[in-house]
């Protein structure tokens, strides 16, 4: 709400609420780690969206359901796929770490030490997994033996 | 921004003290940049820099003191004691909420003697009043919600209500609230949802609901398993870092929670 009076104008009172700009909370970890967990919660559902979709062509024709298949084998595709992969696992552990919060009576304490657990599992998935994700686009792009 | 306030000329403007005090040996001039808002005559709030000059061993309160007493006497803030007991002067300092007079100028001076710059912000999801004063009242309104007072039935004892150490240290780190609002209003939930009770009214009433004297945790725990209540806190941590107390805020948030969900206090 910032319909107050304009400068000059002879107003008693104050606007109820006004915006503000340029302060960013400098929040804890937890904090980021909950914003992140929305971001791969939303976009894993935008994945099982399309991918319903997707596979429900299945029932309208088989040829229809391959020709969408298709179209999904291309480098960006597949970067997508290792971002879906990349958010699911993220939202998978830090689920985890969600959960100990809520019912390991340590879990608040331990909040930081898991999430930073979590983020080294999740690295260490991640760089192979992505590696292998990718040999084979990398391959038929750039040539090789 | 209109420049209806003193944004060019920081020295001498009406309200403040002619002559400034000497600049003490081995201060750094360090830079104080505002959030200013004056509902008389500004429509949003602007920031605005104040050069002051700052021993390491001061608090963030002294530089604010130094603005307000020599550079602009227009500048408004809250304080009381200037000691970390009376929650008076809960702001956003560097984009994280303490309390100003808890806050050493040398944690907050750039490394290798670059020059400093120091944010100071009203705390957020409360109505700014002017400058650095919010308006506090949907804070303890929240607060009040919640039956912060000892509730109990029958007789009472003829002598003191009885206690063990055990009993006592059950609820201890939540005795040790001073009700500043850091907690509350470093929380994402209550910005966006002003109806959210907030981490500090729940710490408070997980004072009583864990405390063995008290017959009041079924209305309190009531009160919290509203839609607005406990479950809306999605322990993002912000309040357990912003507490000037070392409370564990979130720890005593998710107590609460457990208690409704076995229904186990």
């Amino acid at each position: 709400m910032s319909e107050s009076a304009g400068s000059g104008a002879k107003t008693e009172s104050a606007p109820a609420r006004t915006r503000r700009s340029g302060t960013v909370y400098r929040g804890d970890p937890g904090m980021w780690s909950w914003v992140a967990h929305r971001i791969t919660g939303v976009l894993t559902f935008f994945f099982l969206f399309a991918h319903v979709l997707d596979t429900a062509l299945v029932r309208v024709s088989p040829n229809a359901y391959n020709e969408v298949i298709e179209t999904y084998k291309t480098p960006l595709v597949n970067l997508m796929e290792i971002g879906l992969v990349g958010a699911v696992l993220y939202h998978a552990l830090n689920g985890i770490r969600v959960m100990l919060v809520d019912f390991w009576a340590k879990g608040p304490r331990y909040q930081r030490q898991m999430l930073w657990g979590i983020l080294g599992v999740w690295v260490v998935v991640m760089v192979p997994g992505a590696y292998f994700m990718i040999e084979r686009t990398a391959r038929e792009m750039f040539g090789g033996h | 921004m209109s420049t209806s306030t003193t944004s060019d000329k920081p020295t001498s403007v009406w309200g403040s003290h002619e002559s400034q005090p000497p600049v003490p040996d081995g201060a750094v001039s360090v830079t104080v940049k505002l959030l200013r808002f004056n509902p008389e005559v500004d429509s949003e709030p602007h920031w605005q820099s104040f050069e002051v000059p700052a021993l390491p061993t001061d608090r963030v309160l002294n530089l604010l003191h130094y603005v307000k007493w020599y550079l602009d006497g227009t500048l408004t803030f809250r304080r009381s004691c200037a000691h970390g007991i009376c929650g008076s002067d809960a702001m956003q300092i560097n984009g994280i909420n303490r309390l100003a007079c808890k806050v050493l100028i040398k944690d907050l001076l750039a490394k290798k003697g670059k020059p400093t710059t120091i944010t100071l912000a009203p705390i957020k999801g409360l109505p700014v009043n002017k400058d650095l004063l919010v308006d506090m009242e949907p804070f303890f309104e929240a607060f009040r919600a919640v039956k912060p007072y000892l509730i109990t039935y029958g007789n009472e004892p003829t002598r003191e209500r009885i206690q063990s150490a055990a009993d006592r240290e059950r609820f201890d780190d939540t005795t040790k609230c001073i009700l500043c609002a850091c907690c509350t209003s470093s929380c994402p939930v209550y910005w966006n949802d002003g109806s959210y009770f907030g981490p500090a009214a729940i710490v408070n009433a997980h004072r009583f609901i864990f405390d063995s004297r008290d017959e009041g945790a079924e209305e309190r725990l009531d009160i919290l398993n509203d839609a607005e209540g406990v479950w809306r806190c999605r322990t993002t941590f912000n309040c357990t870092d912003a507490c000037p107390r070392g409370i564990e805020v979130t720890k005593a948030i998710q107590e609460v929670k457990r208690a409704l969900l076995f229904k186990r206090v």
